[in-house]
């Protein structure tokens, strides 16, 4: 497995979130959780403009394997979403804490973050899913 | 405790990721799935499928003995080497297995049967087997690889023993061959021109590395399920199982209801069935937009439920998602099928979906 970005804060649904310092937020699905549902054939988005709420889905990854829905880590609105993800899902399997990453989301309360993990708890989370 | 084939341990040295399949620890992909699938429709891969049982049936009433056991009828077997797919039946007329038979000679045939059904198989076919003057006899003693794709025999050809390479150049499409303990039949489970090959556990690994080396691409259960579903062909557990008649799983074609006194178990069951109105269809179904098919994912005309899906998923060859279904009899040309709430447009096609590497849909 690759490192974590320490840099980022992470979800028990094996999201990660990073803070773009001006009230918006970048969410993507983590290493693990790609390696975990296999290639990625299909993701399915909000649109630009909805409003997500935290623990709510707000999309789903498909994968040869197995449908996968996307808990929203955070709540706002939605700002921006990875277009390239309709052509070529596979870039979430190649560069989840890049290129790969889903949508972009404009927070309604900045404290949200503090609730999630960071990367060595979500480290220790991925230890103990594999015992 | 999942059982371990004799290449685990080559598995897990190639990158597999092991996962607990029918009672065995088995390699579902080794890096990406999709690129497994891809190497067999264009170069060659490779399965492990010594999971699977080859039985062998012995004896002077072999022949009558698989005649009354199974569905498809092996008197039409007449060339030695010819293989021959065929349900085993219960009384009810529902699918123990499906299986491959291969005909060797009058004391001596060859099945291959699936994993998970093996202890139930052997169990049936044992007090069956008492009626006659039959031994059976499960060969846990070798392994099996499947090498497909259009390289696959010549690739395959020259690691093969030396005495047996001739014999095995020269096979016709679902014909075997065999000698010192080996197996060559060329046969597969993925639309794709190939060989099956058994042979003794100890020289499987050696084998798989050969073929490694001559670029033979190792694959995983995975590419082997999407591959089998393109080419459209059943997975016993999903697809059929004992509730299900092989009349309603696309498998009419394999039952030889001829010669009309020939009294293979389930015979009478079918025959009652075959005249009943309202009997299912299977069919193929290709998702016209974004997606992915799932089993157990419901078929809608309408607003009126009229069949699930049995085998869905995502066919890269056409880089879109097939399935099979069963569904009523009033099908036509299309439904909709429920992907989570919502429900999709589905076309009804013939399948298979993808042979030789082509799209046929």
């Amino acid at each position: 497995m690759s490192d974590l970005p320490s840099e980022l804060k992470y979800t028990k649904e094996h999201e990660w979130v990073r803070d773009e310092g001006d009230g918006t937020v970048t969410i993507g699905i983590s290493d693990h959780a790609q390696e975990q549902l296999g290639d990625l054939v299909f993701v399915e988005l909000p649109e630009v403009g909805d409003s997500v709420e935290a623990g709510r889905e707000c999309g789903v990854v498909e994968s040869v394997k197995a449908a996968s829905d996307i808990y929203c880590p955070v709540s706002g609105e939605v700002v921006g979403i990875n277009e390239t993800l309709a052509d070529t899902p596979e870039t979430a399997n190649q560069d989840p804490f890049g290129d790969g990453w889903l949508l972009r989301v404009k927070l309604t309360d900045t404290s949200q973050l503090d609730g999630l993990m960071d990367a060595d708890a979500y480290a220790e989370l991925i230890a103990a899913e594999a015992h | 405790m999942s059982k371990k084939t004799v290449l685990f341990d080559l598995h897990r040295q190639m990158g597999g990721r092991m996962v607990s399949f029918g009672g065995w620890d088995m390699p579902l992909h080794y890096g990406s799935q999709l690129e497994e699938h891809h190497a067999v429709r264009r170069a060659a891969g490779m399965f492990d499928v010594s999971h699977m049982t080859v039985v062998d049936i012995e004896g002077p009433e072999a022949r009558p003995f698989l005649r009354h056991l199974l569905a498809n009828d092996v008197a039409r077997l007449t060339q030695p080497g010819k293989a021959l797919y065929s349900c085993m039946l219960n009384s009810e007329g529902g699918v123990i297995d499906d299986l491959i038979t291969y005909f060797l000679d009058a004391g001596w045939y060859r099945m291959v049967v699936n994993a998970a059904t093996t202890e139930k198989d052997l169990a049936w076919l044992q007090p069956q087997a008492a009626d006659f003057a039959v031994t059976v006899t499960p060969r846990r003693d070798l392994a099996m690889v499947a090498v497909q794709g259009p390289q696959a025999r010549q690739r395959a050809l020259p690691l093969l023993p030396a005495g047996l390479q001739t014999q095995a150049s020269e096979l016709k499409p679902f014909f075997a061959t065999h000698g010192d303990d080996w197996f060559v039949g060329r046969t597969g489970y993925t639309g794709e021109d190939g060989f099956e090959v058994m042979l003794p556990a100890a020289e499987a690994a050696g084998f798989w590395q050969r073929l490694a080396d001559a670029g033979v691409a190792p694959c995983g259960l995975g590419a082997r399920d999407t591959l089998r579903l393109e080419a459209g062909m059943n997975l016993y557990g999903s697809d059929m199982d004992e509730e299900t008649s092989p009349l309603e799983a696309g498998l009419g074609w394999t039952i030889a209801w001829e010669p009309a006194e020939r009294d293979f178990i389930g015979r009478a069951m079918l025959e009652a069935k075959r005249e009943t109105a309202g009997l299912r269809r299977f069919v193929g179904l290709v998702l016209e937009g974004r997606g992915v098919l799932r089993n157990h994912q419901k078929l809608f005309l309408g607003e009126q439920e009229i069949g699930e899906i049995t085998s869905g998923g995502f066919a890269p060859t056409l880089e879109r998602s097939i399935a099979l279904a069963r569904v009523a009899p009033e099908i036509g040309k299309g439904g909709e099928v429920e992907i989570r709430g919502k429900r999709v447009p589905v076309r009804v096609v013939n399948p298979p979906f993808v042979r030789n590497g082509k799209s046929l849909i």
